[in-house]
């Protein structure tokens, strides 16, 4: 399986799952547009860690939310590789708390960030992919976007959403050449579950059948899968990767 | 140099496949030419790249038939 010639942008694509996300698709040839928001520093070196493999990448910053950044970062995409093959929205954010807890605020942050940064970069995608007639999107969904989580009212809300609109925008584009499907990671471990109390990760481990907690490199590969020609005939599809906790 | 009617009809025969004598002014892209709600966004997407202008999406969603493009397209030159 290979990426070779191909381009990818990844969103978030500076820390986490996003930076080995960036770093697998470079290792199988595609030429990687590093997207970050805040993390300038840790998006170049995911761009050095990459060149000093032999791979290709830029880094961009862009707000995800933010209509003409995200419009620029398309633009620069293309103006530096000449095409987008792949885009992998990655970009999200937490913002945790009880319903009855929840600020507004919290909600609007996740929601911005987590739901209309995907319609926002599919959509400034799709007129690149429509001429070349191919492409595809690769959102990263959750785990509690299809079980649900206490807590995360509006993540889980952004990420259902996204299974929601990856069907849909697979439909309309099916006809085009360009595929749309979701992975739905399940506990990885990355900064962002790092904060989780003890208690909750060592119960979290107990409901794990593979009895592990995942790595960014399965969620990793997966995405690799699903951007190569192998995939072609996927569309529509959430792949769960979450080591049997959820089925 | 072809006239905008000229270069709108080509963009038309390239995109939905149809025959030139088809595509006369009142012809709806929709009813007549056969052409899909996607098919329409990428007609509208290549009138931009021909004439070289941005059409926005308010203003696309008026764009219907063969006459309300070159019309458009005229009105738009001329500013």
């Amino acid at each position: 399986m290979t990426l070779q010639g191909k381009t990818a942008i990844v969103t978030g694509g500076s820390r986490g799952i996003g930076s080995s996300i960036a770093k697998y698709l470079a290792a199988k040839g595609a030429q990687v547009v590093v997207n970050y928001s805040g993390s300038q520093q840790k998006a170049e070196q995911v761009v050095a860690d990459i060149e000093a493999a032999g791979g290709k990448a830029i880094a961009v910053k862009a707000s995800v939310s933010n209509h003409d950044e995200v419009t620029a970062l398309i633009k620069e995409t293309v103006d530096t590789f000449g095409r987008v093959d792949i885009l992998v929205n990655n970009a999200g954010i937490t913002r945790d708390n009880l319903l009855m807890r929840m600020k507004d605020s919290e909600w609007d942050e996740v929601i911005d960030t987590n739901l209309k940064g995907v319609f926002m970069t599919m959509k400034a995608v799709t007129r690149q992919m429509m001429k070349q007639r191919s492409g595809r999107i690769i959102n990263i969904s959750s785990i509690v976007g299809a079980s649900g989580n206490p807590g995360q009212v509006n993540y889980v809300a952004a990420k259902a959403g996204v299974i929601g609109m990856t069907k849909t925008v697979a439909l309309e584009l099916a006809s085009r050449g360009i595929t749309v499907n979701a992975i739905a990671p399940g506990f990885i471990e990355t900064e962002m579950t790092e904060q989780l109390p003890e208690d909750i990760k060592s119960a979290m481990l107990s409901q794990i059948p593979l009895s592990h907690f995942g790595k960014p490199e399965d969620i990793a590969a997966a995405v690799a899968f699903l951007a190569s020609d192998d995939a072609s005939y996927i569309t529509g599809q959430t792949l769960h990767v979450n080591g049997g906790m959820y089925m | 140099m072809s006239t905008v009617l000229e270069r709108v009809t080509k963009v038309i025969v390239d995109r939905l496949g149809v025959d030139e004598s088809e595509v006369k002014m009142e012809a709806s892209f929709r009813e007549d030419l056969g052409a899909d709600s996607l098919d329409v966004v990428e007609l509208v997407m290549e009138l931009e790249d021909e004439f070289d202008m941005e059409i926005s999406d308010e203003e696309a969603e008026n764009i219907s038939t063969v006459g309300s493009a070159v019309t458009y397209i005229e009105s738009k030159l001329g500013e």
